[in-house]
C-alpha cells in the first residue's frame, strides 16, 4: 500500500461527541421501547377478560397532531437560534413546550377516562398491562423532553443561551424528534393495529 | 482542609475532551491537586470519590470488580463444599439457592461487565491518543451507579429479612425465570433487591458504554483512522455497542417484573393469560449478547498480548475485526438456543441451531489467526503470554462444548445440566478470567509503574490452572451422567460422588492461586522493579507515555500513521505503514 | 387386609443415568448427532491443540540475550484465512443438517394409535401423573409398558403441564428435556426397549426443593404393566386391623384430606400427591427417600426433616397418631 502522509491536525475531522452521544442514547432507548412494543404485539387478543382495545380506545387525533407539529415548531425554533434571533426562538420553542404539554394533558384525560369510566387499569388484563406500560413509557419520555425543553427556554429567557450552545439545543431536539417517532409506532400499534385485530 | 474540594474539571476545563484537544502543540502545565491533602487517607479517599480521570476510574472499576470477584468466589466455595459429598447438610437449601443466585448475578453484573469497563476506561483513551473519555463526569457517574448497585444487591442479605420482614438474598437464579419471580412464588423483597439493583446497574452500564463508543469515534488522535485502531479498541467498541443494544432490554424486563410485583400488572402472570416463556425470550435477547459482552475483553486483551510477545503484528487485522463485528451481529439472533427445551416448534429450533452454529465460524477464524500470529514469531514466555496460551486452550474447549450445546437434540440432554455449568465456566473463567489476569499482568507496569513478580505469577498460574481444570472438567461428565444444575444436594451412588469431590478439591487449588495473585499485586506494588515507559517493548500508544501516565496522558498528542505507532518509531527503516 | 394381589417383581433399577446408555426412542435418536458432534469436536480439538503445542515449542524464544532481532513481520494472508473460513462452514453445514433431521424425527414423531397417553403436571416439588384413558392418578413414579416381544411398538405420549412455576422433565436414559410451563402444554414421548427403573430429575430450577423433585420411570413388560393397571384401578379397601382403622380415622380427622386424595373416599384434596395407591410406590416425598415404615414415620413426624422447605406442614402428630397413620397408609395398595 502507499505511504500514508501524516495528517495534520487541521484537517483531522471527527464527529461531535455530544451528537454521537445523544444518538447512542436514542439507540439504547429504542431497544427499551422495542421490548415493550413486542410485548404489546404479543399480547394482542390474549386477554382473558375485557375490556378490549376495540371497546375502549379512541384514536387520539388532536394530541397526535399536536405532538407531530411540535417536531416542526422545534425545527423552526432551531433556525431562529442559528441566526441568533432570540424572540423568534423563544416563541417557537415555547410553542413546542405548549404542544408537548397539551399532549400530556390529553394522555392524562384519556387515562382518567379509561380508569374511572371504563374500568381498565394496569392490573385488569394483559391489554391493560401492556397498554399502560407502553403508552406510559412514552408519556414519561415526553415529560422528560418537556423538562429539557423548559430548561433551554428558561435559560434563553435569562439570555444565557448563546450561539455556542447550538449543539446542546440540537441534541435536545434530536431527542424530541425521537419521542415523536416513537409515538408514530405507538399510535400504529396501539390505536390502529390492536383495535382492528380485536375480534 | 476543605471538605468539598474543587473538582479538577473546573480547574482546567481544557483537560476535558473538547475541541482544543486536537491542538497538538498545546503544552499543558502539571496540574496541582487542589483542596485536599495528598498522601493522607482522607486525601486518597477524596481523590477516589471526586475523580473524573479515566485512569483512576478504570482502576476503581477493576478494583471493585476484583472485590466482588472474591465475594462471589467465596459463595461458590460454599456451594462446592455443600456438593462435595452426597446428602451433605452444610448449607440449607434456601441458603444454597441464594448463593448460586448471588454468585451468578455478581459474576455477570458486578465482575464481568465492570472488569470490561475498567479495562476499556483505562486503556481506550490511551490507545487512541486521547486525554480522557468523551464525558468524564458521566464516566464517574457510571462507575458510582455500578458500585452502589452492587451494594444494593448485597444489602438484601441484611435488609430483606431484618427491616422489611422478608426472605433474604434473592433466590430466583440469575436469569430469574418467571413465574418464580412473581409475588406469589417469591414473597418478601429479595427479588426486588435483585430487580432494582440490576435496573440501577443497567443505567450505569449504558452510560459507560455510550461514553466508550463516543470516545472511540470522536477523540482519536490525528491519523488514527478506524482502520488503524488497535484490535483491543475495536473489541471494546463492539462491546459498547452490544451493551447499548442489549442492556436496555434487560431494563425493560426489570421494569416489567417491578410492575408485576408492585402494581399487579400481568406481564408474566400465567393465571391471567401472561406467558412465562415471553420472559425467557426477553431475558435472553439481552442475555445472549451479554455473553459476548463478557467475552469481548478476552478477545481484546489476547489480541494485544499475543502479537507483542510473539514479536509479530496481529495476523489478518481486517479479518480479525470483521470476525468480532460478525460475532456481535450474529449474537443478536441466537438467544433462543437457551430455550430448546421450552417446546418451540421444530422449525424454530432448527433456525436457532443454525444461527448458533454460525457463531463458530468467526470464532474459529479468531483462534486460527491468533495461532498464525504466534507462528513464525519469537515467543517470550512472560506472564501475560502464559495466561493467554492457557486461554487459547481453554477457549477452544469452551467453544467446542458450545458447538455441542448448539446441536439442539444433544442440548435436550445437556441443557440445564452440569455440562452447561462446565461450558460457561470454561468460557468465563478459562476464557475471560485468564485473559483478565493476563491483562492485569501486562498493564500492571503501565498503571503502577512496577513490574509484576514473575515467580509469584507463575505459582498463581500453576495453582489456578490446575484448580480450574480439576473443578470444571469433571462437571462435563456430571452432565453426561444426568446431574442437573442448581441442586443443593443429591443422593449417593448415582455416579456423581467422585466427580463432585474432585470438583470441590479443585476449588482449594484455585483459592491458593488467587492468594498468590493478590500477594503478587501487593508485593510488586511495594517491592517491584521499576518498569519504565515500555517494559514489554510493545507497539501501541499507551507505551509512549510515562508509567503511570500523567493525568493528561500525553504532553503532546501523538500523530499516528499505522496500526503500530511504536513499531514505526523503533524501526524507521521499515515502518508498518508501508505494508498496511 | 394384607396385600393379596401379587405385585409383579420390580424391574432392575439403573442408578447411573448415563446419556450414553439410552433405553428408549428419543434418547437413542439423540445419540447419533451426539457421536457425530463429539467426533468432529475431538478432531478439531486434536488439530488445534496439536498446532498450539507445536507453535509454542517451535517458536519459543531460544536465547533471551538476543532480543534485538525481530522475526519476519507477516501481516496476514487472505488465502489462508479463506481456507479456515470455508472448512468450518462445511462442518457447520453438516451439523445443521444432522441436527435438523434429528429434531424433526424426535419432535414431530407420529404417535401410533395404541400409544399410551399420560399427562404429567409439575408441582413445587413433585410430579402429578394422570393416565386419562385408564382412569389412574398417581405421583412421582411413572409406569409405562415396553414394546411386546413380537415387535409391536407401544410408545408413551406424555403431555406436560405445570401448576405453578416452570419445571423440566428429564429422564436421561429415555428422552431429552422438555419443560413443564404454566399456561402452556408441551409434549414428549418415550419408548423403553426393555424393562427397567430409570431415574430422572426436574431440570429447571423451580424453588427451594428443586433438588429433591426426583422422578422415576418404571418400564414394565406389557403383561406386568397390565397387571399394574389392574391393581391401580381397584378401589381401595377399607382396613380391618384396629391400628389401620384408627389411622384411617386420623387421616380424615387431621386435615390430611385438605391436600390429599384417596379415590372413592371423602378425601378430595388436590394440593398434594394422590395417595390412593400410596403403598404401591417405591419412594415418598418425590423420591427423597425409599418408602419404608421408618421413613414414612420420619416424614409424617416432620416432612421438613427429609425435605426442608416442602409445602407439607409439620402436623404436630403424636407418636401414636403416626403409628396409626403409617399402618393405614401401608394398606393403600
Amino acid at each position: 500500500m502507499n505511504a500514508a502522509p501524516a495528517p495534520s491536525s487541521a484537517d483531522w475531522k471527527l464527529p461531535s461527541p455530544r451528537k454521537l452521544g445523544i444518538i447512542s442514547l436514542i439507540v439504547a432507548e429504542s431497544a427499551l421501547f422495542t421490548i415493550f412494543v413486542v410485548a404489546y404485539l404479543f399480547y394482542i387478543n390474549k386477554s382473558l377478560s375485557g375490556p378490549l382495545p376495540k371497546d375502549v380506545l379512541e384514536f387520539p387525533l388532536l394530541s397526535s397532531l399536536a405532538l407531530f407539529s411540535s417536531s416542526a415548531t422545534i425545527f423552526i425554533a432551531e433556525k431562529f437560534l442559528r441566526v441568533g434571533k432570540r424572540a423568534g426562538f423563544l416563541l417557537w420553542w415555547g410553542l413546542t413546550i405548549a404542544l408537548g404539554l397539551y399532549f400530556l394533558y390529553c394522555t392524562g384525560r384519556e387515562w382518567s377516562h379509561l380508569i374511572v369510566e371504563k374500568d381498565l387499569t394496569i392490573c385488569t388484563n394483559v391489554f391493560g398491562t401492556t397498554f399502560y406500560s407502553l403508552v406510559g413509557l412514552h408519556a414519561f419520555h415526553v415529560i422528560v423532553g418537556v423538562l429539557l425543553l423548559a430548561g433551554i427556554w428558561i435559560s434563553s429567557l435569562h439570555n444565557a443561551l448563546l450561539t455556542g450552545h447550538v449543539e446542546h439545543v440540537e441534541s435536545i431536539s434530536y431527542y424530541w424528534h425521537f419521542v415523536d417517532c416513537i409515538w408514530i409506532i405507538v399510535l400504529t400499534v396501539v390505536y390502529v393495529l390492536s383495535v382492528q385485530a380485536t375480534p | 482542609m476543605r471538605l468539598w474540594p474543587t473538582l479538577r474539571l473546573s480547574i482546567n476545563p481544557k483537560i476535558m475532551a473538547n475541541d482544543t484537544i486536537f491542538n497538538a502543540n498545546d503544552q499543558r502545565p502539571e496540574l496541582e491537586p487542589v483542596g485536599y491533602e495528598t498522601g493522607s487517607l482522607t486525601g486518597v479517599f477524596q481523590e477516589l470519590v471526586f475523580t473524573v480521570d479515566h485512569k483512576k476510574l478504570g482502576l476503581m472499576y477493576i478494583g471493585s470488580a476484583l472485590l466482588f470477584f472474591v465475594v462471589a468466589g467465596l459463595l461458590a466455595s460454599l456451594m462446592r463444599i455443600q456438593l462435595a459429598i452426597p446428602g451433605n447438610t452444610f448449607l440449607p437449601p434456601d441458603v444454597f439457592n441464594q448463593s448460586f443466585t448471588m454468585h451468578g448475578t455478581t459474576m455477570v453484573f458486578l465482575v464481568g461487565m465492570p472488569m470490561a469497563f475498567g479495562f476499556a476506561n483505562y486503556l481506550v483513551p490511551l490507545m487512541i491518543g486521547a486525554r480522557d473519555m468523551a464525558f468524564p463526569r458521566l464516566n464517574a457517574f457510571g462507575f458510582w451507579v455500578f458500585f452502589f448497585s452492587g451494594f444494593l444487591l448485597y444489602f438484601s442479605y441484611i435488609g430483606a429479612p431484618g427491616l422489611y420482614a422478608a426472605g433474604s438474598a434473592p433466590d430466583v437464579g440469575w436469569f430469574a425465570y418467571s413465574p418464580l419471580t412473581s409475588s406469589a412464588f417469591s414473597r418478601g423483597h429479595s427479588t426486588d433487591y435483585w430487580t432494582l439493583s440490576l435496573m440501577l446497574g443497567g443505567i450505569g452500564s449504558v452510560a459507560t458504554a455510550i461514553n466508550i463508543l463516543v470516545t472511540v469515534f470522536c477523540l482519536r488522535c490525528p491519523g488514527m483512522t478506524l482502520g488503524k485502531l488497535p484490535v483491543f479498541v475495536w473489541c471494546m467498541l463492539v462491546m459498547a455497542f452490544l451493551v447499548i443494544l442489549a442492556v436496555p432490554c434487560l431494563s425493560a424486563c426489570q421494569i416489567m417484573i417491578t410492575l408485576d410485583r408492585y402494581l399487579g400488572a400481568k406481564f408474566f402472570d400465567t393465571q391471567a393469560g401472561g406467558d412465562a416463556v415471553l420472559w425467557q425470550h426477553f431475558f435472553w435477547i439481552f442475555g445472549h449478547p451479554e455473553v459476548y459482552i463478557l467475552i469481548m475483553p478476552a478477545f481484546a486483551i489476547t489480541s494485544e498480548i499475543i502479537p507483542v510477545f510473539s514479536r509479530k503484528p496481529i495476523f489478518g487485522y481486517p479479518v480479525m475485526v470483521a470476525a468480532v463485528i460478525s460475532i456481535a451481529f450474529i449474537s443478536l439472533g441466537v438467544w433462543a438456543h437457551h430455550m430448546f427445551c421450552v417446546g418451540m416448534v421444530s422449525l424454530a429450533n432448527a433456525f436457532f441451531v443454525t444461527s448458533t452454529l454460525l457463531v463458530a465460524i468467526p470464532t474459529g477464524i479468531k483462534i486460527f489467526n491468533w495461532l498464525a500470529t504466534m507462528h513464525g514469531g519469537k515467543l517470550r514466555f512472560e506472564l501475560p503470554l502464559i495466561f493467554c496460551i492457557a486461554f487459547l486452550f481453554q477457549f477452544l474447549i469452551a467453544g467446542l462444548t458450545g458447538v455441542m450445546l448448539a446441536v439442539a437434540p444433544f442440548d435436550w440432554q445437556l441443557s440445564d445440566s452440569y455440562f452447561v455449568v462446565a461450558h460457561f465456566h470454561y468460557i468465563l473463567i478459562g476464557g475471560l478470567l485468564f485473559t483478565i489476569f493476563a491483562g492485569i499482568y501486562y498493564w500492571y507496569p503501565k498503571a503502577l509503574g512496577k513490574m509484576p513478580h514473575f515467580k509469584l505469577g507463575l505459582y498463581h498460574f500453576a495453582f489456578f490452572t490446575i484448580g480450574f481444570h480439576l473443578t470444571f472438567l469433571p462437571q462435563h461428565f456430571l452432565g453426561f451422567l444426568g446431574m442437573p444444575r442448581r441442586i443443593y444436594t443429591y443422593q449417593a451412588e448415582r455416579g456423581w460422588d467422585e466427580w463432585n469431590l474432585i470438583s470441590t478439591i479443585g476449588v482449594a487449588f484455585q483459592a491458593v492461586g488467587i492468594v498468590f495473585f493478590v500477594a503478587n499485586l501487593i508485593y510488586s506494588f511495594r517491592r517491584g522493579k521499576k518498569a519504565g515507559d515500555d517494559p514489554w517493548d510493545a507497539w501501541s500508544l499507551e507505551w509512549t507515555t510515562t508509567s503511570p501516565p500523567p493525568e493528561y496522558n500525553f504532553a503532546t498528542l501523538p500523530v499516528v500513521k499505522s496500526r503500530r505507532p511504536l513499531w514505526d518509531a523503533k524501526h524507521p527503516d521499515d515502518p508498518d505503514w508501508k505494508h498496511e | 387386609m394384607p396385600a393379596q394381589a401379587v405385585s409383579p417383581p420390580s424391574p432392575a433399577l439403573t442408578k447411573v443415568a448415563n446419556i450414553f446408555n439410552p433405553h428408549s426412542g428419543p434418547a437413542e435418536l439423540i445419540l447419533e448427532p451426539t457421536y457425530l458432534v463429539l467426533l468432529v469436536s475431538l478432531g478439531i480439538f486434536l488439530i488445534v491443540t496439536g498446532l498450539l503445542v507445536y507453535i509454542v515449542i517451535k517458536f519459543r524464544q531460544r536465547s533471551p540475550e538476543d532480543p534485538l532481532t525481530e522475526p519476519p513481520q507477516i501481516y496476514g494472508s487472505y488465502n489462508i484465512e479463506l481456507a479456515w473460513t470455508v472448512i468450518p462452514c462445511l462442518v457447520v453445514f453438516v451439523l445443521v443438517l444432522v441436527s435438523a433431521r434429528t429434531i424433526v424425527e424426535i419432535q414431530d414423531a407420529p404417535m401410533p394409535e395404541n400409544a399410551l397417553k399420560i399427562r404429567v403436571v409439575g408441582h413445587q416439588w413433585w410430579w402429578e401423573v394422570h393416565y386419562p384413558d385408564l382412569g389412574i392418578v398417581t405421583a412421582n413414579e411413572i409406569h409405562v409398558p415396553t414394546g411386546s416381544e413380537d415387535g409391536t411398538r407401544r410408545p408413551t405420549h406424555i403431555t406436560l403441564e405445570s401448576a405453578d412455576v416452570i419445571h423440566s422433565f428429564w429422564v436421561p436414559q429415555l428422552a431429552g428435556k422438555t419443560d413443564l410451563v404454566p399456561n402452556r402444554i408441551n409434549h414428549t414421548w418415550i419408548e423403553p426397549v426393555s424393562p427397567g427403573v430409570f431415574l430422572g430429575n426436574c431440570a429447571e430450577y423451580c424453588g427451594t426443593q428443586h433438588a429433591n423433585m426426583l422422578l422415576r420411570v418404571i418400564a414394565q413388560s406389557p403383561e406386568d404393566f397390565a397387571q399394574w393397571v389392574v391393581t391401580q384401578q381397584k378401589a381401595p379397601s377399607i382396613p380391618t386391623e384396629p391400628l389401620a382403622t384408627q389411622g384411617r380415622r386420623n387421616f380424615y380427622a387431621l386435615s390430611c384430606v385438605n391436600c390429599h386424595k384417596i379415590e372413592s373416599t371423602p378425601a378430595e384434596g388436590v394440593f398434594g400427591p394422590d395417595l390412593t395407591k400410596f403403598a404401591t410406590r417405591q419412594t415418598l416425598g418425590s423420591g427423597v427417600a425409599p418408602r419404608t415404615p421408618e421413613t414414612l414415620r420420619a416424614w409424617l413426624a416432620n416432612p421438613a426433616s427429609l425435605k426442608p422447605g416442602c409445602y407439607m406442614p409439620d402436623m404436630q402428630l403424636s407418636p401414636q397418631q403416626i403409628d396409626a397413620l403409617v399402618a393405614y397408609l401401608e394398606t393403600l395398595n
